[in-house]
């Protein structure tokens, strides 16, 4: 499992750590232009710290669903090609808007992920969609944006077993959302993203 | 706008004229992206496609910043508006669509019933039909009721952050309407905000002829409905406790406690593990 070209193993305080090359976004650590990326803030770090091959070499187009203030999504537009960040809510994009401003190619769109014709009409397909929408029906989401996904394309899904049902047994939410998400993709790997975010599984799949 | 589903955000826009920008990305639709940067050099929008990216986040951002600072100015009042907006239209469309049933019962051998059956309907081109016409104001008053509910869900969260979070942002800004606003709510007992909707049921038992109600609006939310009916007084007490107390952050303080999520998920799980005879 190799790391996308610009995302590096760096030294950060005596420790290695991930690393992408880019403005500061949250007062994270720094050495020289690179910036610690933390898995423990960012589902897809924890994919890229645990090993899951993501099929990412670098230089992609992304669309990038649940933005949120911008950690993870930046770190993305700082390895990828054109970055599209969707994001819902108005108050997590301001902080998003800071990390989109120094990033040219990093595109915040203020859209519903559940409805993707309301952004179909700026975003091109991609090579990879990474989602990590706390909303229910997570893999709804995923099969409505399939349609911006290039047929050999990689889906990076992080789930919240909570967002989908409170109180249903977190295994059943995870047994229901691999059986949505077979009707339009083939599942390469299903991980939890233990230590890092104990209440998160990661899903890596490809358009059938 | 215009209905193209087939142009992107750049057709017909001057590339100087970024409000005109937001205003196609915000309101403009398409079925399926397209290779937009490649077309966009195509119509001459833009020299080349590092000038196209250029102009499409200097877009982007200047729209994404104005709705921000748009969102910025919700207040609970403008809330409590759309949401009771939301609910008339979709009274008014449910009535309209079983009226639009009844009549397209008695002369059409394919008639079908609901919202959904005035949609098809509204598609047939038979303009000076009545009850075509009527089921496209069935449409066009569900398209409307859809485009409220997303207001109320981007709105809600600035308004009431954790009020929004912890009982959804519908059922937020519904107890802020019940309540008559977010200072009203936010000094409301957990009791009473436990009862918010079931005003009838709560008179009828202070005048002695009924139970007490255990649970008024917040039924809807499914630590609630989802748990089993012994112990749904539990559960409402429960959240109606939470959410008093999420709705005076929300109004004296304004920040973000994700802790109180994960209480009230706690204490659910708890009542819901309890047995049941």
């Amino acid at each position: 499992m190799s790391l996308p070209e610009g995302v590096e193993r760096r030294s950060f305080g005596g420790n290695e750590w991930l690393a992408t090359e880019g403005e500061p976004v949250y007062g994270e650590p720094t050495d020289g232009s690179w910036r610690r990326w933390d898995p423990r803030r960012s589902k897809l770090g924890a994919m890229f710290e645990l090993g899951i091959d993501t099929g990412l070499d670098g230089d992609e187009t992304v669309l990038y669903l649940g933005a949120a203030a911008g950690t993870t999504v930046s770190h993305v537009a700082d390895f990828a090609g054109p970055t599209y960040a969707v994001e819902f809510a108005a108050r997590p994009a301001r902080e998003l808007l800071d990390a989109a401003a120094p990033r040219g190619n990093l595109f915040p769109l203020l859209k519903d992920a559940r409805k993707p014709e309301t952004y179909a009409h700026v975003v091109e397909p991609v090579d990879a969609i990474v989602q990590d929408v706390a909303t229910r029906g997570q893999a709804k989401v995923a099969l409505a944006n399939r349609r911006f996904l290039e047929d050999d394309g990689r889906l990076l899904l992080a789930v919240k077993p909570r967002s989908e049902d409170v109180v249903q047994d977190p295994s059943e939410v995870r047994a229901e959302v691999v059986e949505t998400l077979e009707a339009c993709y083939e599942i390469l790997e299903t991980r939890s993203l233990e230590p890092f975010h104990g209440d998160h599984f990661g899903i890596v799949a490809t358009p059938r | 706008m215009s209905e193209n589903t087939h142009a992107g955000w750049f057709s017909g826009v001057d590339p100087d004229d970024l409000d005109g920008a937001r205003e196609a990305i915000e309101g403009g639709s398409a079925d399926e992206p397209r290779a937009w940067p490649a077309l966009a050099v195509e119509s001459g929008f833009a020299a080349d496609e590092d000038e196209y990216y250029e102009r499409l986040h200097e877009a982007t951002v200047y729209a994404t910043r104005e709705a921000v600072r748009e969102a910025e100015i919700a207040d609970d009042k403008q809330l409590i508006h759309a949401v009771r907006a939301m609910d008339d239209c979709e009274r008014v469309a449910n009535e309209l669509a079983e009226r639009v049933a009844e009549w397209a019962g008695s002369r059409r051998e394919d008639a079908g019933t609901g919202i959904e059956y005035a949609r098809r309907l509204a598609q047939d081109d038979a303009s000076d039909d009545p009850l075509v016409s009527l089921a496209r104001r069935v449409r066009d008053l569900a398209d409307e009721t859809d485009a409220l509910r997303s207001h109320v869900e981007r709105t809600a969260p600035e308004v009431a952050p954790n009020l929004a979070a912890l009982a959804g942002p519908v059922l937020a800004a519904r107890l802020i309407a019940l309540a008559g606003g977010l200072e009203q709510l936010a000094r409301k007992p957990a009791g009473t905000v436990q009862v918010l909707g079931a005003e009838e049921a709560l008179f009828a038992h202070l005048r002695g002829r009924a139970p007490s109600p255990k649970h008024g609006i917040i039924f809807t939310h499914e630590a609630v409905s989802g748990t089993h009916s012994q112990h749904r007084g539990s559960a409402a007490r429960a959240l109606a406790g939470k959410l008093a107390i999420a709705a005076r952050i929300d109004h004296y303080a304004g920040d973000l406690r994700p802790e109180l999520e994960a209480e009230l998920h706690g204490r659910i799980e708890t009542i819901q593990g309890r047995d049941t005879e």
